[in-house]
């Protein structure tokens, strides 16, 4: 991979890591106060359907996740393991649309 | 001013793969870790191995693993590191080693080159002098790494040195961010190509084991986060 694309992946990470930290903020927020107002995933749920807000931002929490753990992974898999080049980049990237898929199936979840 | 009390110094001996060999050394008053292993090779074993030149903390090549930490062992009193009346030396970690306390510091320096760590001059056409002010933060940032003695003891304390054999290490980069901020210098971008991505400044964790351990008080976890800045940016446009 060319010292572009590390610094470009290093960005991307970067990045994303921004949008995370504050998805997660939101995420937890809102369960916290839901959960503590004594709703059921039921009544949860019936506020959340049909809401393109939460939908809009479950998709960008997503494509957060998808973009940031892969390139963790694999950075993390370079420095413990001896795995390098091309394998290792197809690999991180079908654990990415591994990510992605259970992502958005857990979106679309709360969405429909 | 001997006074009576002893050391005992526990010294490695041999190359990868050796053993500790015990010593009993005589304390004294303001020694330092080089004195203890000078007084060693002239009085005990004549066959010892280690390196220094300056003893004053400037050549930066005494640098050894005292008691688990990397140090320059010329300016380390035996009073502030021995642990009771003990003392272990072993040669710097992350590099081999040649014999006993001597590492081979070609890899080190090898890294210094590969991060296009020297100078490089304009063309020779006659030019205006630069005036480079010492308040402007590039200056700054010269200042900051500057003083560095090429001593090691960052690269032996980093823990991604250790698992990535490739990766340039913080006295390289450090040195390489100084001629990023260097005006007169001509040798960029293709510098910040060479210290960018996987085995560069981008693999770096911030999380200052080189500042902690580095004689010279120099932060080069500030000058690798510059690094990291420096290539983002070249990068988005496309200069990288
Ligand atoms: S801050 Fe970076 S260069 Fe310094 S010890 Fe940690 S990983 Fe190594
Ligand atoms: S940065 Fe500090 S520890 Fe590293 S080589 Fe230079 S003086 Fe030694
Ligand atoms: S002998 Fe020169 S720095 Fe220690």
């Amino acid at each position: 991979m060319s010292v572009r694309s590390e610094t470009r992946l290093w960005l991307a990470q970067r990045a994303s890591a921004a949008v995370l930290a504050l998805c997660v903020i939101v995420h937890l927020a809102t369960m916290v106060y839901a959960v503590r107002g004594g709703l059921s995933a039921a009544e949860i749920l019936s506020r959340t359907r049909g809401s393109s807000a939460w939908l809009a931002f479950y998709l960008l929490f997503v494509a957060a996740v998808v973009i940031h753990a892969p390139i963790g992974l694999r950075a993390v898999l370079r420095e413990m393991t001896t795995w390098r080049g091309r394998s290792l980049d197809f690999a991180v990237v079908l654990f990415g649309i591994l990510l992605a898929a259970l992502g958005l199936r857990a979106a679309l979840a709360v969405f429909a | 001013m001997p006074d009576g009390r002893t050391l005992e110094v526990k010294v490695w001996r041999g190359r990868e793969s050796g053993r500790f060999q015990a010593f009993t050394v005589p304390r004294r008053a303001s020694q330092t870790v080089l004195d203890v292993v000078s007084w060693i090779q002239r009085h005990l074993d004549t066959t010892l191995s280690y390196r220094f030149a300056c003893r004053v903390g400037m050549c930066g090549s005494c640098a050894m693993t005292v008691n688990g930490k990397p140090r320059w062992t010329c300016r380390t009193h035996v009073d502030k590191v021995a642990e009771g009346d003990t003392l272990t030396v072993a040669p710097l970690a992350n590099l081999p080693v040649v014999k006993d306390l001597a590492t081979d510091m070609a890899p080190f320096f090898d890294k210094w080159a590969k991060a296009q760590g020297r100078f490089v001059p304009e063309d020779d056409r006659p030019r205006e002098f630069h005036i480079v002010p010492p308040e402007t933060s590039e200056r700054r940032a010269v200042d900051a790494g500057i003083e560095c003695i090429g001593c090691g003891v960052c690269y032996a304390a980093c823990d991604i040195v250790r698992w990535n054999r490739d990766y340039l290490g913080p006295a390289a980069l450090n040195r390489a961010w100084t001629l990023v901020n260097d005006v007169r210098d001509a040798g960029n971008p293709t510098r910040l190509a060479a210290v960018a991505g996987d085995a560069g400044c981008h693999a770096c964790h911030s999380q200052e084991n080189c500042r902690e351990h580095c004689p010279k008080q120099i932060n080069a976890t500030a000058s690798i986060a510059g690094l990291k800045r420096a290539a983002a940016i070249a990068a988005l446009k496309g200069q990288l």
